[in-house]
């Protein structure tokens, strides 16, 4: 335990950070989960399409050394741009062409567990075949800056960066959910859809929405992800998004407010426990929690709230 | 046997399940800016009716007319949207939703600004919200219940909810209302209020289709009411008519031939 008590503030600062990212992916499989009660398990390549895009925006901008001020400012803006278009994009056109044609056709939740699955294995071999196996490093744009100190831990910008970003978007949506016309029409859709089509609302447009905007959550994770590690792979999206899934159980599937703080719940366990265990251990402790969760509490942290329990 | 001036026409609807024949060869007029009721025993074929017009069912045979256009064969969203709003008889609420956005909901079908406007709180999109709002705290005056606006709608009394499904249906603007079973689980009081608030409704120009066990509430709000009977219509006259109708009484009564 004397690990435990050395890292606490090290651990605490990069558990936060880690789950600012599984949060932010983690909306996007509680949104769609949410409205049509499907596990998008092809939203880990969403968020790799999302890594790529913002990777091509620095290429494309020539970036080759740490930029500072407006500069980092606007770099930092496109490159999250890119990663929302990228994500949202490819969300949409999943939803298009694995999902919709099943849900049209009456096509059992299984068939379209199993178009995930598909479009997940063809969305990596795309860009495998394409851009090769390897990690592809991203050219350093921030310097990793010590802002300040609390404890051993050291708060750096990049960081910092991370976690008010997820805090900013994940308030964005809550409000865009709970507070405008479209996110009324999500809400109603989750929780009865044969109601809601008879109240107006357009279901396909809707469901579009749900893609779009959790596509678009999965993007600007991809961008701090990238400015983050620096880092990224054909299956980048694999053991990140099976972690955000993890998150979204933990927080309450189907809960928006839930999925951020599962994340963040998440990386702070993962890491808490890997400074006891020893940080290899980081996974077996991540997927432990899932286990547990399902056992004990499978309505999560703080249960379902955007839709209603559904027989 | 159809009005001349009938605002939804079912011209000899069938509709059969497998061997079994729910409506045979019915034929009904609801008159514009009417009450129009719909009565019979238990079975005889009343849900089935607003499952045709909303889309849910397909005739067997005959057809389904709506101001003058078909409607049998069109899907639920489309009917929806020619103008046509319905209550359950189950109460189908989006109960984790306040009152007042569940009419909001209904009302939102009618507003148009985009994902951006609404992300980024576009002063349009802001005005459409308070429209919204102020239609729907109006729909929730029309049916007196401003005073749960706020309130969860799993949180209301039953009545409310009834009357919240009600405001939510008129948000929509529909050109007709299908009540269906409204007064089911209401006291007295409520029933009384319930007949006001129909009348108020049809006032306010919208014609309603009631579907109805009750027969107090059906004779006193009624313009003109229908009765089935084993999917046979067996009288469409005023209130007063069907009331001292033979096989009506027959057929609540129960004479021998037909007692199950």
């Amino acid at each position: 335990m004397h690990a435990f008590v050395t890292q606490f503030w090290p651990s605490t600062i990069d558990g936060l950070t880690i789950g600012s990212i599984y949060g932010l992916i983690a909306l996007g499989y509680t949104l769609v989960y949410g409205v049509l009660r499907l596990i998008n398990f092809a939203h880990s390549e969403v968020f790799m399409v999302g890594t790529f895009a913002s990777l091509f925006t620095l290429h494309g901008l020539g970036i080759t050394h740490a930029e500072t001020g407006f500069a980092l400012v606007g770099v930092l803006i496109l490159m999250g741009l890119a990663g929302m278009a990228g994500s949202g994009i490819t969300a949409v056109v999943l939803e298009r062409v694995a999902y919709r044609p099943l849900r049209k056709r009456g096509s059992s939740r299984l068939a379209a567990l199993i178009s995930a699955i598909g479009a997940s294995f063809f969305l990596q071999e795309v860009f495998a075949l394409r851009y090769g196996r390897d990690l592809l490093s991203f050219p350093p744009l921030m310097n990793k800056t010590v802002l300040f100190h609390i404890g051993s831990g050291q708060v750096r910008a990049d960081k910092v960066l991370v976690v008010v970003a997820a805090l900013v978007m994940a308030l964005a949506l809550d409000r865009f959910v709970n507070g405008s016309r479209l996110g009324r029409g999500v809400r109603a859709t989750a929780q009865d859809p044969d109601t809601a089509v008879l109240m107006g609302v357009n279901i396909d447009r809707i469901v579009m929405i749900t893609f779009l905007v959790g596509g678009m959550m999965a993007g600007v994770a991809a961008m701090l992800y990238g400015n983050y590690f620096e880092l990224t792979q054909y299956n980048v999206g694999f053991l990140l998004g099976i972690k955000a899934f993890t998150a979204a159980v933990l927080g309450g599937i189907g809960n928006i407010r839930g999925a951020l703080l599962g994340g963040l719940t998440l990386g702070l366990i993962e890491n808490y426990g890997g400074s006891v265990f020893g940080a290899q251990w980081k996974d077996v402790i991540a997927f432990t929690v899932l286990v547990l969760v399902l056992m004990v509490r499978p309505t999560g942290l703080l249960g379902e709230k955007l839709t209603r329990a559904r027989a | 046997m159809t009005e001349s001036a009938a605002l939804l026409e079912l011209r000899t609807v069938t509709q059969q399940f497998g061997g079994v024949t729910a409506l045979s060869e019915v034929d009904l007029g609801v008159p514009e800016g009417a009450i129009f009721a719909l009565i019979g025993p238990n079975g005889a074929g009343k849900t089935t009716v607003f499952n045709l017009i909303t889309g849910v069912y397909r005739p067997t045979a005959g057809s389904l007319w709506f101001g003058g256009a078909k409607i049998s064969g069109k899907r639920p969203h489309e009917v929806a949207r020619v103008g046509i709003a319905r209550t359950f008889q189950n109460i189908r609420l989006f109960d984790n939703m306040s009152a007042l956005e569940n009419v909001m909901v209904g009302a939102d079908a009618r507003h148009d600004s985009s994902v951006v406007g609404a992300a980024l709180g576009l002063r349009r999109h802001r005005r459409e919200e308070r429209d919204g709002r102020e239609r729907g705290m109006q729909l929730l005056d029309l049916v007196g219940i401003t005073r749960v606006a706020e309130d969860t709608a799993k949180g209301l009394s039953y009545g409310d909810q009834r009357r919240l499904e009600i405001a939510r249906a008129l948000a929509t603007q529909p050109r007709l209302l299908l009540l269906d079973e409204p007064a089911a689980g209401m006291n007295p009081a409520e029933k009384e209020q319930l007949g006001v608030l129909i009348r108020k409704i049809r006032d306010i120009g919208v014609t309603v289709f009631l579907i109805e066990h009750d027969m107090g509430l059906v004779m006193q709000v009624s313009d003109r009411v229908a009765v089935l009977d084993f999917g046979q219509k067996i009288a469409d006259d005023t209130p007063s008519a069907v009331r001292t109708d033979p096989r009506v009484i027959e057929a609540y009564l129960g004479a021998p031939a037909d007692a199950t």
